[in-house]
């Protein structure tokens, strides 16, 4: 291989390896943070039907994270990161709660999340 | 002996006393010699006939808990105990749908909770007594400490000619029965004509109440369809500390009131507060506030009024000859 095809092949292998991270139609992953009682941030905006990856991370237990009509069902596990592939199709304001039984403060453990 | 008619109803009658809810189960007596009919035809298709009894369902306790949460702790379940024992006829069973007690993290303190739990139960003269786990009873571990005390946290038993079905939806942590559980209830109901009374309790609704408020099970659905072929179900269950009824094709489900704190009308309510509480009504909205909903002083002994709960009729395709009916009891 010639000094300038190798030039050209690592170009092409270096674009490859870079390409995934710069398309533009790749989902916008959120951080969500969970610790008893809280969600961390306790109210998001999302783009109706824009693909997101809800990233969760629980700091101490078990939690769930769950809201019916977006069709999200998970569970929290400490040590692990959990994603939820999301793309809401309807607006609005949906509550979502934790569903896994966390403690004394279980029952307002819950995040907004607004569509539109 | 006659055919059946297909209008002819096996009953059972329903009634808050006030103390949580009192059934009364008993064929239909229709006409002279109805509910003879009724359970003869019950015993031939279903191998046991329906012989009369009542049962008392109670629920959400939640022993331990106190201000500002619960004001009045123990109050409603222990006045609960007096009147039920203070019945003229006893009722057969006692169940229990959850929220036994209030959790906490303190060793040792979940198990002397449902000790105290237990204490307060003992003062009643009905001596069989069942009951599912809450969230709050199990939630945290798994339902460990309440297989120690109570037993295991789902099972069946007959009784009368009735089939007993103890739901668990909570031991998983989250609001669910789990394919483990859905697997026993087919087996177990697989035995049954469908024609079967049978009585499901647990805690958790099972079906979307209000899921942004933990209202449901999310796979209550699946359950209900175990439950589908069968004529006769009722499913009593508790947690929303209000009372409730709902259908579900023609499974009837019933929420019984709290015997600690109420909760609002979730489709009046913006948020899932507790009602506040007035010391001069400690019962106000509680399961003993029914007992006395008449004007003057409370009576020495107490008067069970036919308070209604909820007239419910479904009338089955009614080839097997009976459906059912929640209507006030005539105790």
């Amino acid at each position: 291989m010639s000094t300038s095809m190798r030039t050209a092949v690592l170009a092409a292998l270096a674009l490859a390896a870079v390409a995934p991270a710069v398309r533009a139609d790749e989902p916008k992953v959120i951080e969500i943070e969970a610790k008893r009682f809280q969600f961390t941030p306790s109210e998001l905006t999302l783009a109706k039907d824009q693909p997101v990856i809800l990233r969760l991370h629980s700091q101490d237990v078990v939690h769930g994270f769950y809201q019916k009509e977006l069709g999200i069902d998970a569970s929290i596990e400490p040590g692990r990161t959990t994603d939820v592939q999301l793309t809401p199709h309807q607006a609005g304001k949906f509550v979502t709660i934790c569903d896994h039984f966390c403690g004394a403060g279980h029952g307002n453990m819950k995040m907004t999340i607004t569509v539109q | 002996m006659r055919d059946l008619d297909r209008r002819t109803f096996l009953r059972i009658a329903g009634m808050s006393l006030g103390a949580g809810a009192l059934y009364r189960v008993a064929p239909a007596l229709a006409a002279p010699g109805m509910g003879a009919d009724v359970a003869g035809s019950l015993k031939r298709k279903n191998g046991e006939a329906i012989r009369p009894f009542t049962f008392v369902q109670l629920s959400d306790t939640h022993v331990g808990s106190g201000p500002p949460l619960n004001p009045g702790g123990t109050a409603a379940f222990e006045r609960a105990v007096e009147t039920v024992n203070r019945l003229g006829q006893p009722p057969d069973l006692v169940l229990f749908t959850g929220d036994l007690t209030h959790d906490s993290e303190e060793p040792g303190e979940p198990a002397r909770r449902m000790r105290r739990f237990q204490e307060i139960a003992d003062r009643l003269r009905v001596k069989v007594r069942r009951a599912v786990p809450g969230e709050h009873d199990a939630g945290l571990d798994g339902g460990a400490v309440f297989r120690e005390v109570f037993g295991e946290t789902h099972y069946a038993f007959d009784h009368r000619g009735v089939h007993f079905v103890a739901l668990d939806n909570v031991s998983r942590g989250k609001p669910e029965v789990g394919p483990e559980q859905r697997a026993w209830l087919e087996a177990d109901l697989s035995r049954f004509p469908r024609t079967a009374p049978i009585v499901v309790f647990t805690h958790r609704p099972l079906f979307d109440l209000k899921p942004e408020w933990e209202w449901f099970t999310s796979d209550g659905e699946e359950v209900m369809k175990i439950l589908a072929p069968f004529e006769n179900v009722t499913v009593l269950y508790g947690h929303i500390h209000r009372e409730d009824a709902h259908a579900v094709g023609h499974v009837q489900n019933y929420a019984a009131r709290s015997l600690s704190w109420a909760f609002p009308d979730p489709a009046q309510a913006a948020e899932r507060k507790p009602l506040p509480y007035d010391p001069a009504r400690p019962f106000q909205n509680l399961g003993l506030r029914l007992l006395h909903a008449g004007a003057g002083p409370r009576p020495a002994a107490a008067t069970v009024r036919p308070e209604e709960v909820e007239l419910t009729l479904a009338e089955r395709s009614g080839t097997e000859g009976f459906a059912q009916l929640l209507r006030p009891s005539t105790l």
